[in-house]
């Protein structure tokens, strides 16, 4: 029984595996193999596991930056085959562009669209003002903190108007204090404009804080080892999520699916 | 502070100028062999009426802003090229690491033989001289250009140009200016090699001129007005490069 349309699926892996060519003489890297998930629209979904497992090769395959070796990978029940204008992703490093003003930087993505320079400005306040930047609309990057560019680079991502975000350890280069007033201003941020979401941590308490449903990888090949749905409320609050009572044994449960007290470092 | 730095700035100089104007008689040094601050500028006003100093003056700064254009230019279309072509540029790396260390100014004899005594040698010399550091810095950053931003503009599904004009280009800028103004310092060097070898107008044929006749005030002369072309366009460059480049924080002194 295939219920593909049916449920409004923003995101679909079908049995992906991902292969590197390992060059001359040297066998082929597989990153990930026989993966399949969904994410649902509005959705909020992380995924978790040990560095080298295939996270970002996920969010490549996404974004249509890279092809997938076997299996397929579909946004919004089309397949993905190309770079993909409804998908919108977002780094440890902000990516944005040091010689333009935040909103010159908001307004890039939509440059290579139709879409009017009158458009453009609208659209792009509409998004400074929804991540809270409206008032360094006309400064540089160097001009603001790293919490700020993140902001920023989200406004960006937005402006696109993406059927999926795509977030690659957003909060990582952030200081621990940052790291929290940021997570809470995107966790409403992301909440009140039901926007669906693939966050890539190796936080686990972030993943608790922020997700509807956490993925957890394996080692390299990442494959998905579990699925745990976070029934917390407070979605649009992490800070006051992370505070809940139940939040902890989610923690310890992901603590020992990823088998961190038997690993070495 | 800085008021204090500026005095002693001029009085260093002044002081350079006391020493020019009265060591060498005190040595007993003549002033044809080496004449002192008063003699050279004595000749100064000489060669401005009888010389026609301002002409050859101008004709150096032309030749210098040409040959900087012009070799800028070049350079930098170069430079872009071989960045988009990464096969092209793997091609012809040996060569211009060769033409790249090749004494460029060696070539102004020959060009001579080939275009005589006319502006042609001269600018090409200038030209050759400017092109290979701007291509270099030019090349050298459109290779490392974040590939993560390149991404990014793929994602949001630019064309080839528009990642190019978007991205690329202005992350060479930084290099592409710090080129120019090595460029502009070597410019005023192609100009005056090219002059000296061959030329009957500009400093570099005053030099010549001047050395003929055992006129050392009028080779001091033309080598501070060589100088001063110099500062110049470096100071027009470095004008331009605070504009282009403001978004970059600059350290506090
Ligand atoms: N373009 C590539 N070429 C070769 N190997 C790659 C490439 N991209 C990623 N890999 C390899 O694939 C594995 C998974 O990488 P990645 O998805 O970046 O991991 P993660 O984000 O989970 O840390 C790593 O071992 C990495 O070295
Ligand atoms: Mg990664």
């Amino acid at each position: 029984m295939k219920r593909t349309g049916a449920m409004a699926l923003a995101l679909e892996f079908q049995n992906v595996g991902k292969s590197f060519s390992g060059g001359k003489n040297r066998p082929d890297l597989k990153a990930i193999d026989g993966v399949s998930f969904e994410v649902r629209k509005k959705e909020f979904v992380a995924i978790v596991g040990p560095s080298g497992c295939g996270k970002s090769t996920v969010l490549n395959l996404t974004a249509g930056l890279d092809r997938p070796t076997t299996g397929s990978v579909k946004v919004s029940g089309e397949t993905v085959s190309g770079p993909n204008p409804h998908v919108g992703f977002m780094l440890q490093k902000d990516l944005l562009l040091p010689w333009r003003t935040i909103r010159r930087n908001v307004e890039f993505g939509l440059e290579a669209r139709p879409v009017s320079a009158a458009e453009r400005r609208d659209r792009a306040t509409r998004e400074l003002a929804r991540c809270k930047i409206s008032d360094f609309a006309g400064h540089y990057p160097f001009q603001l903190s790293g919490g700020m560019r993140q902001r920023a680079a989200l406004a960006r991502t937005l402006a696109i108007e993406p059927d999926i975000v795509l977030l690659d350890e957003p909060f990582s280069a952030l200081d621990a204090q940052t790291k929290m007033l940021l997570q809470k201003s995107f966790g409403r941020t992301i909440t009140e404009g039901g926007i669906t979401t693939l966050l890539i941590t190796h936080d686990l308490s972030e993943a608790v804080a922020m997700a509807d449903r956490i993925l957890v990888m394996s080692d390299r090949p990442g494959r998905i080892v579990e699925e745990l749905i976070v029934d917390l409320p407070d979605r649009d609050n992490p800070i006051a999520r992370r505070a809940h009572p139940r939040a902890g044994s989610f923690i310890n449960h992901l603590y020992a699916s990823l088998k961190l007290d038997e690993r070495a470092a | 502070m800085r008021v204090k730095e500026l005095i002693a700035t001029v009085l260093f100089g002044l002081a350079v100028v006391a020493a020019w104007e009265f060591i060498p008689p005190a040595m007993g040094i003549r002033r044809f062999i080496f004449p002192n601050f008063s003699t050279t500028m004595a000749e100064f006003s000489r060669m401005v009426s009888a010389e026609n100093l301002w002409r050859h003056v101008l004709s150096t700064a032309t030749m210098t802003a040409a040959g900087f254009v012009l070799g800028s230019l070049l350079g930098a279309v170069g430079g872009y090229l071989l960045g988009l072509s990464s096969f092209a540029e793997r091609i012809l790396s040996p060569y211009i690491l060769g033409l790249q260390i090749a004494p460029k100014v060696a070539f102004a004899p020959l060009f001579i033989m080939w275009f005589g005594f006319t502006d042609w040698p001269k600018l090409l010399v200038t030209v050759l001289i400017v092109f290979f550091p701007i291509l270099v810095n030019v090349l050298q950053a459109m290779k490392t250009v974040d590939r993560d931003q390149v991404n990014l503009a793929r994602a949001y599904a630019m064309s080839r140009s528009q990642i190019f004009f978007k991205v690329e280009m202005p992350s060479t800028m930084p290099a592409l200016m710090a080129g120019l103004r090595i460029g502009a310092t070597l410019a005023v060097i192609g100009v005056t090699v090219g002059e000296l070898v061959g030329g009957n107008s500009g400093l570099g044929f005053l030099i010549t001129f001047g050395q003929g006749q055992a006129n050392a005030a009028m080779v001091f002369n033309s080598i501070l007005l060589l100088t001063a072309i110099g500062i110049v366009l470096y100071g027009i460059v470095s004008f331009f490069e605070a504009r282009i480049l403001h978004y970059i924080p600059r350290v506090e002194r």
